[in-house]
Protein backbone atom coordinates (compact mmCIF):
# COMPACT_ATOMS: atom_id res chain seq x y z
CA UNK A 1 0.00 0.00 0.00
CA UNK A 2 1.17 3.64 -0.83
CA UNK A 3 1.22 6.26 1.64
CA UNK A 4 -0.50 8.99 0.87
CA UNK A 5 -1.08 12.49 2.28
CA UNK A 6 -4.62 13.15 3.50
CA UNK A 7 -6.25 15.99 4.67
CA UNK A 8 -9.43 15.90 7.19
CA UNK A 9 -11.36 18.95 7.47
CA UNK A 10 -12.80 19.29 10.68
CA UNK A 11 -10.72 16.91 12.48
CA UNK A 12 -10.36 17.36 15.70
CA UNK A 13 -13.55 15.55 16.93
CA UNK A 14 -15.68 13.32 16.21
CA UNK A 15 -16.17 11.24 12.93
CA UNK A 16 -13.25 13.69 11.44
CA UNK A 17 -10.76 12.53 14.24
CA UNK A 18 -11.67 8.96 14.15
CA UNK A 19 -11.17 9.21 10.29
CA UNK A 20 -7.77 10.58 10.65
CA UNK A 21 -6.58 8.58 13.61
CA UNK A 22 -7.92 5.12 11.35
CA UNK A 23 -5.74 6.65 8.19
CA UNK A 24 -2.98 7.78 9.95
CA UNK A 25 -2.54 3.90 11.48
CA UNK A 26 -2.89 2.43 8.29
CA UNK A 27 -0.02 4.25 7.15
CA UNK A 28 -0.84 7.75 5.81
CA UNK A 29 0.26 11.40 6.27
CA UNK A 30 -2.06 12.70 7.73
CA UNK A 31 -3.10 16.31 8.59
CA UNK A 32 -6.24 17.64 9.84
CA UNK A 33 -7.99 21.31 10.17
CA UNK A 34 -9.90 22.62 13.39
CA UNK A 35 -11.35 25.69 14.51
CA UNK A 36 -10.64 25.77 17.99
CA UNK A 37 -8.09 22.94 20.11
CA UNK A 38 -6.13 21.09 17.65
CA UNK A 39 -6.03 17.46 18.04
CA UNK A 40 -3.08 15.76 20.42
CA UNK A 41 -2.25 13.09 18.25
CA UNK A 42 -2.36 14.57 14.30
CA UNK A 43 -0.83 17.02 12.75
CA UNK A 44 -3.20 20.00 12.62
CA UNK A 45 -3.70 23.58 11.42
CA UNK A 46 -6.14 26.39 12.21
CA UNK A 47 -8.57 26.92 9.15
CA UNK A 48 -12.31 28.32 8.97
CA UNK A 49 -13.78 27.09 5.55
CA UNK A 50 -15.69 30.19 5.36
CA UNK A 51 -12.33 31.60 4.53
CA UNK A 52 -10.81 31.12 1.00
CA UNK A 53 -8.07 33.11 2.20
CA UNK A 54 -7.63 30.51 5.45
CA UNK A 55 -8.24 27.67 3.02
CA UNK A 56 -5.50 28.47 0.86
CA UNK A 57 -2.60 29.24 3.78
CA UNK A 58 -4.29 25.31 5.32
CA UNK A 59 -3.25 23.83 2.68
CA UNK A 60 -0.25 25.40 1.96
CA UNK A 61 0.97 24.55 5.61
CA UNK A 62 -0.36 20.49 5.04
CA UNK A 63 1.90 21.13 1.65
CA UNK A 64 4.41 21.69 3.24
CA UNK A 65 4.41 19.50 5.78
CA UNK A 66 3.10 15.93 4.27
CA UNK A 67 3.10 17.10 0.04
CA UNK A 68 0.07 18.19 -1.98
CA UNK A 69 -3.00 16.76 -0.62
CA UNK A 70 -4.32 13.38 -2.51
CA UNK A 71 -6.92 12.24 -0.29
CA UNK A 72 -9.71 15.29 0.90
CA UNK A 73 -11.91 14.43 3.68
CA UNK A 74 -14.35 17.03 3.73
CA UNK A 75 -16.00 16.78 7.30
CA UNK A 76 -16.32 20.54 8.48
CA UNK A 77 -19.84 20.85 9.58
CA UNK A 78 -21.76 22.45 11.99
CA UNK A 79 -25.79 22.32 12.94
CA UNK A 80 -28.16 25.47 14.12
CA UNK A 81 -31.25 23.49 14.29
CA UNK A 82 -34.89 25.72 14.59
CA UNK A 83 -38.08 25.13 12.69
CA UNK A 84 -38.74 26.91 9.22
CA UNK A 85 -40.90 29.77 10.57
CA UNK A 86 -37.89 29.96 13.29
CA UNK A 87 -35.02 29.92 11.18
CA UNK A 88 -33.60 32.93 10.29
CA UNK A 89 -31.40 33.64 6.85
CA UNK A 90 -28.46 34.23 8.74
CA UNK A 91 -29.00 30.71 10.49
CA UNK A 92 -29.46 29.57 6.72
CA UNK A 93 -26.52 31.03 4.88
CA UNK A 94 -24.23 30.35 7.72
CA UNK A 95 -24.97 26.47 7.81
CA UNK A 96 -24.63 26.68 4.25
CA UNK A 97 -21.65 28.47 4.40
CA UNK A 98 -19.22 26.19 6.26
CA UNK A 99 -21.44 22.69 5.03
CA UNK A 100 -21.59 23.13 1.27
CA UNK A 101 -19.57 26.29 0.24
CA UNK A 102 -16.68 25.31 2.91
CA UNK A 103 -16.74 21.80 0.82
CA UNK A 104 -16.69 23.53 -2.23
CA UNK A 105 -13.79 25.65 -1.25
CA UNK A 106 -11.28 22.80 -0.06
CA UNK A 107 -12.63 20.29 -2.90
CA UNK A 108 -11.74 23.39 -5.60
CA UNK A 109 -8.01 23.86 -3.74
CA UNK A 110 -7.47 20.34 -3.72
CA UNK A 111 -8.18 19.99 -7.10
CA UNK A 112 -4.98 21.42 -8.82
CA UNK A 113 -2.53 19.01 -7.60
CA UNK A 114 -4.95 16.00 -7.99
CA UNK A 115 -5.37 16.89 -11.29
CA UNK A 116 -1.55 17.37 -11.76
CA UNK A 117 -0.65 14.20 -9.87
CA UNK A 118 -3.62 12.57 -12.37
CA UNK A 119 -5.19 10.78 -9.15
CA UNK A 120 -7.05 12.15 -6.32
CA UNK A 121 -9.95 11.35 -3.41
CA UNK A 122 -12.66 13.30 -2.70
CA UNK A 123 -14.61 12.31 -0.23
CA UNK A 124 -17.76 14.40 1.57
CA UNK A 125 -19.28 13.82 4.62
CA UNK A 126 -23.23 13.79 4.39
CA UNK A 127 -25.83 12.66 6.73
CA UNK A 128 -28.51 10.97 6.24
CA UNK A 129 -30.84 13.65 7.04
CA UNK A 130 -29.48 15.46 3.63
CA UNK A 131 -31.84 12.87 1.56
CA UNK A 132 -34.50 11.77 4.14
CA UNK A 133 -35.19 15.67 5.32
CA UNK A 134 -35.52 16.26 9.50
CA UNK A 135 -37.68 18.52 11.23
CA UNK A 136 -35.91 21.58 12.53
CA UNK A 137 -32.81 21.24 10.40
CA UNK A 138 -34.01 22.60 7.34
CA UNK A 139 -30.53 24.48 6.83
CA UNK A 140 -28.57 21.63 7.41
CA UNK A 141 -30.02 19.26 5.21
CA UNK A 142 -30.10 21.63 2.28
CA UNK A 143 -26.21 21.79 2.67
CA UNK A 144 -26.07 18.11 3.09
CA UNK A 145 -28.35 17.69 0.40
CA UNK A 146 -25.90 19.94 -1.58
CA UNK A 147 -22.93 17.92 -1.37
CA UNK A 148 -24.39 15.20 -3.35
CA UNK A 149 -25.18 17.45 -6.12
CA UNK A 150 -21.42 18.72 -5.62
CA UNK A 151 -19.66 15.61 -5.33
CA UNK A 152 -21.55 13.75 -8.24
CA UNK A 153 -20.39 17.22 -10.45
CA UNK A 154 -16.88 17.01 -9.58
CA UNK A 155 -17.17 12.78 -10.01
CA UNK A 156 -17.87 13.47 -13.84
CA UNK A 157 -15.60 17.00 -14.24
CA UNK A 158 -12.51 14.90 -12.95
CA UNK A 159 -13.52 10.87 -13.58
CA UNK A 160 -10.95 11.10 -16.52
CA UNK A 161 -8.06 11.89 -14.28
CA UNK A 162 -8.19 8.91 -11.82
CA UNK A 163 -10.06 11.73 -9.36
CA UNK A 164 -12.61 10.04 -7.70
CA UNK A 165 -15.56 11.72 -5.37
CA UNK A 166 -17.94 9.91 -3.17
CA UNK A 167 -20.28 10.92 -0.82
CA UNK A 168 -20.59 9.37 2.95
CA UNK A 169 -24.07 9.57 4.66
CA UNK A 170 -23.88 8.78 8.17
CA UNK A 171 -26.85 8.48 10.31
CA UNK A 172 -27.40 8.60 14.05
CA UNK A 173 -23.55 8.97 15.31
CA UNK A 174 -22.39 9.42 18.83
CA UNK A 175 -21.06 12.30 18.66
CA UNK A 176 -20.83 16.10 20.66
CA UNK A 177 -22.90 17.04 17.57
CA UNK A 178 -25.76 14.56 18.35
CA UNK A 179 -25.16 14.72 22.00
CA UNK A 180 -27.20 17.99 22.09
CA UNK A 181 -29.94 15.79 21.20
CA UNK A 182 -33.04 15.38 23.81
CA UNK A 183 -33.19 11.57 25.34
CA UNK A 184 -37.05 11.33 23.85
CA UNK A 185 -35.71 12.22 20.63
CA UNK A 186 -32.95 9.82 20.47
CA UNK A 187 -35.46 7.03 22.06
CA UNK A 188 -37.54 7.94 18.92
CA UNK A 189 -34.85 7.68 16.39
CA UNK A 190 -33.75 4.50 18.07
CA UNK A 191 -36.87 3.00 17.45
CA UNK A 192 -36.12 3.59 13.53
CA UNK A 193 -32.88 2.23 13.17
CA UNK A 194 -33.02 -1.55 11.96
CA UNK A 195 -30.06 -1.80 13.68
CA UNK A 196 -31.36 -0.91 16.92
CA UNK A 197 -28.00 1.09 17.74
CA UNK A 198 -26.21 4.33 17.34
CA UNK A 199 -23.09 4.19 15.44
CA UNK A 200 -19.24 4.89 16.92
CA UNK A 201 -17.52 7.46 15.20
CA UNK A 202 -15.05 4.90 14.34
CA UNK A 203 -17.60 2.80 12.28
CA UNK A 204 -18.31 5.79 9.48
CA UNK A 205 -14.35 5.93 9.76
CA UNK A 206 -14.12 2.35 8.09
CA UNK A 207 -16.17 3.19 5.58
CA UNK A 208 -14.52 6.46 4.48
CA UNK A 209 -10.75 5.10 4.99
CA UNK A 210 -11.96 2.28 2.56
CA UNK A 211 -13.06 4.97 -0.03
CA UNK A 212 -8.89 6.71 0.70
CA UNK A 213 -7.70 3.58 -0.49
CA UNK A 214 -7.07 2.01 -4.13
CA UNK A 215 -9.36 -0.68 -3.39
CA UNK A 216 -11.85 1.65 -4.34
CA UNK A 217 -10.70 3.20 -7.64
CA UNK A 218 -14.20 1.87 -9.41
CA UNK A 219 -15.97 3.95 -7.13
CA UNK A 220 -17.29 7.64 -7.82
CA UNK A 221 -20.20 9.48 -7.74
CA UNK A 222 -21.50 7.55 -5.38
CA UNK A 223 -23.68 8.06 -1.63
CA UNK A 224 -22.85 5.14 0.60
CA UNK A 225 -25.16 5.31 3.42
CA UNK A 226 -23.59 4.30 6.82
CA UNK A 227 -26.74 4.33 8.55
CA UNK A 228 -27.68 1.11 10.36
CA UNK A 229 -30.49 0.83 7.70
CA UNK A 230 -32.04 4.17 8.95
CA UNK A 231 -32.07 5.45 5.60
CA UNK A 232 -33.13 2.58 3.28
CA UNK A 233 -35.14 3.69 0.20
CA UNK A 234 -34.00 6.97 0.06
CA UNK B 1 10.01 37.78 -22.45
CA UNK B 2 9.16 38.44 -26.09
CA UNK B 3 5.96 37.80 -27.71
CA UNK B 4 7.26 35.14 -30.23
CA UNK B 5 9.21 33.30 -27.18
CA UNK B 6 5.93 33.17 -25.42
CA UNK B 7 4.17 31.93 -28.00
CA UNK B 8 6.45 28.90 -28.30
CA UNK B 9 6.20 27.96 -24.59
CA UNK B 10 2.34 27.63 -25.93
CA UNK B 11 3.18 25.49 -28.59
CA UNK B 12 5.73 23.13 -26.68
CA UNK B 13 2.58 23.04 -23.66
CA UNK B 14 0.11 22.37 -26.41
CA UNK B 15 1.81 19.38 -28.66
CA UNK B 16 2.61 18.08 -25.19
CA UNK B 17 -0.44 18.14 -23.27
CA UNK B 18 -2.77 18.65 -25.56
CA UNK B 19 -1.51 16.11 -28.56
CA UNK B 20 -2.25 18.63 -31.22
CA UNK B 21 0.16 19.34 -34.08
CA UNK B 22 2.89 22.55 -33.95
CA UNK B 23 1.78 24.01 -37.09
CA UNK B 24 -2.48 23.85 -35.74
CA UNK B 25 -1.28 26.42 -32.71
CA UNK B 26 -2.25 29.91 -34.29
CA UNK B 27 -2.63 33.07 -33.23
CA UNK B 28 -6.40 33.24 -34.71
CA UNK B 29 -7.31 29.25 -34.10
CA UNK B 30 -9.44 28.90 -31.41
CA UNK B 31 -8.40 25.31 -29.53
CA UNK B 32 -11.84 24.67 -28.27
CA UNK B 33 -13.62 25.55 -31.40
CA UNK B 34 -10.17 25.29 -34.19
CA UNK B 35 -8.27 22.32 -32.16
CA UNK B 36 -10.97 20.55 -30.55
CA UNK B 37 -9.99 20.59 -26.93
CA UNK B 38 -12.10 19.44 -23.94
CA UNK B 39 -12.50 22.22 -21.46
CA UNK B 40 -10.79 20.01 -18.53
CA UNK B 41 -7.57 19.78 -20.66
CA UNK B 42 -7.73 23.52 -21.47
CA UNK B 43 -7.76 24.04 -17.33
CA UNK B 44 -4.60 21.74 -16.92
CA UNK B 45 -3.14 23.60 -20.01
CA UNK B 46 -3.77 26.99 -18.51
CA UNK B 47 -2.29 25.15 -14.99
CA UNK B 48 0.60 23.70 -16.97
CA UNK B 49 1.40 27.54 -18.78
CA UNK B 50 1.59 29.27 -14.96
CA UNK B 51 3.83 26.89 -13.50
CA UNK B 52 6.51 27.05 -17.04
CA UNK B 53 5.81 30.64 -16.98
CA UNK B 54 5.92 31.60 -12.99
CA UNK B 55 2.57 34.02 -13.61
CA UNK B 56 -1.32 33.46 -12.18
CA UNK B 57 -3.92 33.93 -14.87
CA UNK B 58 -7.41 34.23 -12.92
CA UNK B 59 -10.22 32.65 -13.91
CA UNK B 60 -12.27 35.99 -14.79
CA UNK B 61 -9.91 37.07 -16.73
CA UNK B 62 -9.77 34.13 -19.20
CA UNK B 63 -13.61 34.11 -19.20
CA UNK B 64 -14.63 35.24 -22.96
CA UNK B 65 -10.95 34.53 -24.63
CA UNK B 66 -11.80 32.92 -27.62
CA UNK B 67 -8.82 32.43 -29.89
CA UNK B 68 -5.16 31.29 -29.12
CA UNK B 69 -3.71 35.17 -29.99
CA UNK B 70 -5.86 36.80 -27.33
CA UNK B 71 -4.82 34.39 -24.58
CA UNK B 72 -1.44 34.92 -25.82
CA UNK B 73 -2.38 38.73 -25.35
CA UNK B 74 -3.88 38.27 -21.83
CA UNK B 75 -0.25 36.07 -20.97
CA UNK B 76 1.94 38.93 -22.37
CA UNK B 77 0.68 41.27 -19.83
CA UNK B 78 1.83 39.08 -17.28
CA UNK B 79 4.94 37.91 -18.24
CA UNK B 80 8.16 39.83 -16.95
CA UNK B 81 9.40 42.00 -19.94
Amino acid sequence: MSSRSVLVTGGNRGIGLATARALAEAGHRVAVTYRTSPPEDIFGVRCDVTSTAEVDAAFAAVEEQQGAVEVLISNAGLTDDQLLLRMSEDSFLRVLDTNLTGAFRVAKRASRPMLKARWGRLIFVSSVVGLSGAAGQANYAASKAGLVGLSRSLARELGSRSITSNVVAPGFVDTDMTAELTEARKAELLRTIPLGRTASAAEIAGVIAFLATDASSYVTGAVIPVDGGLGMGN
Amino acid sequence: MERDEVMQVMRDKAVEMLEVEADAVQEDKSFVDDLEVDSLSLVEYTMDLEDALGIELPEEELTGLTTIGAFLDLIMTKVPG
